[in-house]
């Protein structure tokens, strides 16, 4: 599609010497977002789920891992996106040999993002009727079972909508990521538009990242409204 | 049979322990509809609780059957709820999953696997409630009467020997109502299933119980035959309860008494006596004279019974009283 609207975007935006290169960034950034995107769901749904059960007045009320996890859980989210990546560079390079590109953004991205995803689970299955948890209790449902078949179905709707919501912060804190040779739109935007002060990247690299946030929060929306129709 | 010991309830409160239930004792016996009922905060939905321990008794023993309930490891508990049925004020089903989805539910948290087999019981307890045409609608599409039945099928899943009604009719219209009251007492009959209820309306008990306790801030009350408390009630919470039950006319209350002559008596008639016409008869042998001044003739479960408040003149009031005592009419004199 870009080859054939190539002459098009050429004299539109005439400073962007390599539009492979633009392409390719594009692809990073979605694998950085996909990446990144399934290992917070992977991690942050158990730690929500933990949240949630031992919580005051929940299954599993555990006042202490409560209170401990919550502080892990805030005292993450309180660091800013960009000093979060820097204070964890030796843990980067300790997990995955490198400290740049894909593979070296993915963990900050996931420690960034896998705790404020947490919070949304939590947040997602207290809204689930206690009645209902009540119900399962009453036929002699097993925690597990509780979790797999009552919490998660009936809150999934507004797991959903973490989802959405937590991929679109990742979007950002990909772009942030760049800066510091994490590669994608980011890192575009950064060095040529910023620091080479070519413009015409910067308004593609903008123009793209809208884009691609709004086709993230469509398909969330579809999926949200799917599930809620009951 | 449940048999509490001696228990009690309280709750901790900002360090100190609140009592829920006062040390009580009472026994539900295999196959009666026992209701219990109260005013909301009287502690109803803590004592049916203790029953499958959803609330654990801060002491005393609950024995269903032999098995004191509070005393089970915690897989043989899932094992015992697993043959409890419970259903519930706002239905509580999963609002992500069918009506047949639903009622399969319990049986595939107890372990059945089999398709087949789950289908065939789903149809059978749809078929039962009254639900087939709905088997694959979701909860939101049903009305609360329909989804009061799916929890009532739901809890019949496996095949339980008991079942608990947590105010089950009460966000439910007069005559849902009705409907679903007369499909528990059909369940009681046909399943030979004990069904315990709490509600706090006295026309609830009136139809479906077999025997009722009168739960007034954390104690019981009053207990006995739902005929003996309906028609007399000793406590003040129970008089107003069955006050409630009744048109005001009908309990006489309102009556100006001080303008009626005569001695102001009420007769209760239960079962074979409210069809034979005694009064009739013990009036023409006595020649006393008499005037009605309230009454209602109405059923209590499967028996009927009637209330009449009369004002009766003549010389010979002690011995009509004593020929309809003789007659098997329950009489009391009323307070001017």
């Amino acid at each position: 599609m870009i080859a054939t609207h190539l002459p098009l975007l050429q004299t539109l935006f005439p400073n962007i010497d390599d539009w492979g290169e633009l392409g390719q960034a594009c692809i990073d950034t979605l694998l950085m977002l996909g990446g990144s995107l399934l290992l917070t769901v992977a991690i942050g749904l158990p730690l929500g789920v933990l949240l949630f059960l031992t919580g005051k007045n929940q299954l599993h009320a555990m006042p202490k891992l409560y209170g401990g996890l919550s502080l892990v859980v805030n005292v993450l989210r309180s660091i800013p996106f960009i000093i979060l990546m820097i204070v964890l560079m030796p843990v980067t390079y300790f997990l995955v040999g490198t400290k740049l590109g894909i593979r070296g953004a993915i963990p900050p991205l996931v420690i960034g993002a896998a705790p404020f995803f947490a919070r949304l689970v939590e947040t997602a299955l207290r809204e689930v009727e206690h009645g209902v948890i009540e119900a399962s209790q009453a036929m002699g449902a097993t925690t597990w079972q509780i979790v797999r078949h009552v919490l998660l179905p009936e809150a999934r709707a507004s797991l959903w909508a973490g989802v959405t919501v937590t991929a679109i912060a990742l979007v950002g804190y990909t772009a942030m990521g760049g800066a510091i040779g994490a590669g994608g739109l980011g890192d575009l935007a950064y060095r040529y538009g910023y620091l080479s002060y070519k413009s015409d990247y910067m308004v593609v690299t903008v123009l793209l990242l809208i884009v691609l946030v709004q086709l993230l929060q469509m398909l969330g929306d579809r999926i949200v409204a799917h599930y809620s129709k009951r | 049979m449940i048999r509490f010991v001696d228990v009690h309830k309280s709750y901790r409160v900002d360090g100190k322990d609140v009592p829920a239930l006062e040390p009580f004792d009472l026994d539900i016996a295999d196959g009666e509809v026992f209701g219990i009922i109260g005013h909301s905060g009287a502690g109803k939905s803590t004592l049916i609780r203790l029953i499958n321990l959803l609330e654990r008794p801060s002491g005393g023993r609950i024995l269903i059957g032999d098995t004191d309930i509070a005393a089970l490891p915690d897989p043989a508990l899932r094992a015992a709820r697993q043959k409890i049925g419970m259903i519930f004020q706002h239905f509580n089903l999963l609002s992500s999953q069918t009506v047949s989805e639903n009622i399969a539910f319990p049986m595939r948290i107890a372990g059945e696997k089999d398709a087949r087999v789950l289908r065939a019981r789903v149809d059978e307890l749809l078929q039962r409630v009254g639900l087939t045409a709905h088997a694959n609608k979701y909860p939101s599409q049903l009305s609360g009467g329909q989804k009061q039945r799916v929890g009532i099928a739901r809890a019949l899943a496996n095949r339980p020997s008991l079942l608990l009604c947590d105010e089950a009719t009460s966000a439910l219209d007069p005559q849902t109502t009705a409907s679903v009251l007369d499909l528990l007492a059909e369940i009681n009959r046909e399943l030979k299933l004990t069904i315990v209820l709490i509600t706090h309306e006295m026309d609830v008990v009136r139809r479906v119980c077999d025997r009722v306790a009168v739960l007034d801030a954390g104690r019981i009350v009053e207990q006995g035959t739902v005929a003996d408390v309906f028609l007399h009630p000793t406590h003040a919470t129970t008089q107003r309860f069955v006050r409630e039950a009744l048109p005001e006319e009908a309990a006489g209350e309102n009556v100006p008494y001080q303008n009626v002559q005569g001695r102001i008596m009420r007769l209760s008639f239960r079962g074979d006596t409210t069809w034979s016409p005694t009064l009739g008869r013990v009036t023409r042998e006595t020649g006393i004279d008499f005037n009605i001044l309230a009454g209602r003739i109405d059923r209590i479960k499967d028996l009927p019974y009637g209330q009449l408040t009369l004002a009766m003149q003549g010389p010979n009031v002690d011995a009509a009283l004593q020929a309809l005592r003789a007659a098997g009419i329950e009489v009391e004199e009323l307070a001017r």
